[in-house]
């Protein structure tokens, strides 16, 4: 299933391309996107509770850029 | 502007101030060693303190290779070589840098924002306690709301009481407003202009014409363009490998020539322009810039990839009915054979009575008489051909020439021949008209190079031709059976090879095998058909056939700013780091060729944004 939340506070296209690359690889995530210009972060995952998965790409993120944050 | 690029505007020239200060207390003190050091160094960390922080945040954790890092390991490099002077510039130069990339994907997402202010922010709900503001999504299927003037439409419903003009600028680009009275869909998104509407609305929120669109914009970035993909690749590549010469630079030849400075200071301009930033911002938002211009005009594009395609777009092919024509027939002529021409028209009206094809409309239409449904039965419709059904007990065939089996006559137009029984009782002629501005669109594809455009249609080989001349097509397909029209377009994608693409326009109605196998789907008139929108991979939502040159114009403007961007940032950076290896590019240079021009590409790349 397909889920959207919004990325604040990206600073450069490379790292939202990171990022992107970074949440992908998070156990439990098919695939994601991050839309540097809109924000716009789509994870496709079968997981029922995203809570765990958010956290961890919150964390994936802010290694990145210590500003960016996952809203939902 | 925001605020803190306001803020970081007073910081650079405040720096660039403290910078000219420290450079004439050098001068006129003839500072040297420590005292110049210190005297360049306060507005090195006053400009570049917070650089300087995130590198270090950065290398906590695991990620060098960024921007911060590199430049930070420049400028501190640079120090260490007692390059001064160059250090504060090329951190000032970069916070200049960074400052206009800002502001420019600041305005470049205002502008988006803007474009994708087509939502609406509430629905006047009517229930047992009056009208409330409802949030949109709240609103249940075939509830009744209340639409004043000025208000968005919140969602796509039916009028059933009141008459106003709907502006429907946002969604078709169109400027003239749309009249729409009792009876008439009315979709989200537009405005209504100054009458109060009662609407029954016929879906939800998430289904609704302006949340689809909104979706579909917002998706496009998924479907990214080779291009796209290609920059992203070479990202990921471009960075190590720079970074990899870079130390190679400064390590391999001193080992033999020795002077480690000056082989150090090299390897760190190389550092400067390992940046792909350039690249990975501009192309993408060149790509959203020319989707988002696209969809001000009332062209929806589902993605980079479309864009790219249509730029090269060599062949058109239209479906006929509803896309070059209007899709209304009118009855022009009635030739009976035995019978009189009122009974021909009827029997023709109950014949196609179940039928919704636009030509059944018509007859009916011209029909005036009431038609008796009960009398008609085993209604069955045979694709190319027509209708056959029994009409009070006599077996009626409505359809072309060989659903009848006789001879073709004279006539021009479209023609429905009508027999009662097996035996002939005449044929009924219809007219379709051609849409205004065909002819024009069709002039414009071929001033756009476009090589060859062709028409398909079942319709029957002497309107087709007609149809064709006035509009000045080069190829004519006719009478087609449905099957037809996807073997044609295979053959023609198998001629075309890779000369350029092929680009199918229908109405999206029964043609979404075609729109799917056309390397650009294109569908017209798609206001409101859910049908449309999912099949095509360009949506254009009125249905005029002007948007067609518009669009591979703007794919092609898209296509030329991206091209533009990737040569100018590939050739800046190739040739200063040719220039950098050899000695003769210094540190400012190399400054340039980075953040210098990833604003000049982001600049270009906004003139998609703009009118």
């Amino acid at each position: 299933m397909k889920r959207n939340y919004k990325i604040i506070n990206i600073d450069c296209a490379n790292c939202a391309l990171k990022m992107e690359q970074a949440i992908s690889r998070i156990p439990g995530v098919n695939s994601a996107r991050v839309n540097f210009i809109t924000g716009k972060l789509s994870i496709d995952s079968d997981a029922e509770d995203m809570t765990g998965i958010l956290e961890q790409a919150g964390d994936a993120c802010r290694k990145i850029d210590r500003n960016a944050k996952i809203v939902l | 502007m925001y605020i803190q690029h306001k803020k970081e505007i007073i910081r650079i020239i405040a720096a660039a101030l403290l910078f000219a200060v420290s450079t004439a207390a050098v001068k006129l003190l003839d500072l040297k060693g420590i005292g110049a050091f210190l005297a360049y160094l306060i507005p090195y960390v006053y400009i570049g303190y917070d650089t300087l922080s995130k590198a270090a945040y950065g290398i906590a954790h695991g990620q060098i290779f960024d921007e911060n890092f590199l430049m930070a390991i420049a400028t501190v490099g640079a120090f260490a070589t007692w390059e001064y002077p160059e250090a504060v510039f090329v951190m000032l130069f970069y916070r200049v840098g960074e400052l206009f990339e800002h502001m420019a994907v600041g305005k470049s997402r205002a502008s988006i924002a803007a474009l994708m202010d087509i939502m609406p922010e509430y629905a006047n709900l009517e229930g047992e306690n009056g009208i409330t503001e409802t949030d949109p999504e709240d609103v249940p299927v075939g509830s009744i709301i209340v639409i004043k003037p000025g208000e968005r439409v919140p969602l796509d419903g039916i009028v059933i009481e009141g008459s106003s003009a709907l502006n429907t600028m946002a969604l078709t680009g169109e400027s003239l407003p749309r009249d729409v009275a009792v009876g008439d869909k009315v979709i989200s998104g537009c405005i209504n202009i100054n009458g109060v509407l009662r609407v029954r609305t016929v879906c939800q929120y998430v289904d609704s014409t302006v949340s689809r669109i909104l979706e579909l914009v917002e998706d496009s970035a998924a479907n990214k363009a080779v291009t796209e993909s290609f920059i992203t690749r070479f990202a990921r590549v471009y960075t190590p490998a720079v970074v990899v010469c870079a130390v190679l630079l400064s390590i391999v030849p001193p080992l033999f020539v020795g002077n480690w400075a000056e082989w150090i200071y090299r390897g760190l301009t190389f550092l400067v322009i390992s940046c792909p930033c350039a690249l990975v911002i501009s192309i993408p938002l060149t790509f959203f810039g020319g989707i988002g211009k696209a969809s001000r005009r009332g062209i929806l594009v589902k993605g980079g990839n479309y864009l790219e395609a249509l730029a090269v777009a060599d062949a058109v092919v239209f479906d006929k009915t509803g896309t070059l024509t209007e899709g209304r027939f009118s009855v022009c002529g009635l030739y009976p054979h035995g019978i009189s021409e009122e009974e021909l028209l009827r029997l023709g009206a109950y014949g196609e009575y179940y039928s919704q094809h636009p030509i059944a409309e018509s007859i009916k239409e011209a029909y005036k008489g009431e038609i008796d449904a009960d009398v008609i039965s085993d209604y069955r419709e045979i694709p190319g051909k027509g209708i056959e059904c029994m009409v009070n007990g006599s077996k009626v065939l409505a359809g072309n020439s060989k659903l009848v089996g006789i001879e073709e006559g004279g006539h021009t137009g479209t023609v429905v021949h009508i027999s009662r029984d097996g035996a002939y009782e005449g044929c009924i002629s219809l007219e379709d008209s051609i849409k205004e501005g065909a002819a024009e669109a069709l002039e414009g594809l071929k001033k756009l190079g476009v090589r060859k455009t062709a028409m398909l249609t079942g319709d029957r080989q002497a309107a087709a031709e007609k149809a064709a001349e006035a509009i000045g097509i080069d190829a004519v397909y006719s009478e087609l059976m449905p099957g037809d029209k996807v073997k044609i377009v295979e053959d023609m994608l198998t001629q075309i090879q890779c000369r350029g693409k092929l680009v199918y326009v229908g109405d999206g109605i029964n043609d979404a095998p075609v729109l799917s196998r056309s390397d650009v789907g294109i569908a017209m008139g798609a206001m409101g058909s859910d049908a449309a929108i999912e099949a095509a991979d360009v949506v254009i939502m009125d249905d005029g056939l002007d948007k067609l040159p518009e669009a591979i114009a703007i794919a092609r403007q898209t296509r030329n700013i991206v091209k533009q961007n990737i040569a100018m940032t590939l050739g800046v950076k190739g040739i200063i780091l040719a220039l950098g290896a050899l000695g003769l590019a210094g540190m400012w240079a190399a400054v340039f060729a980075d953040v210098g021009i990833m604003v000049i590409a982001v600049l270009n790349a906004m003139r998609m944004l703009a009118e």
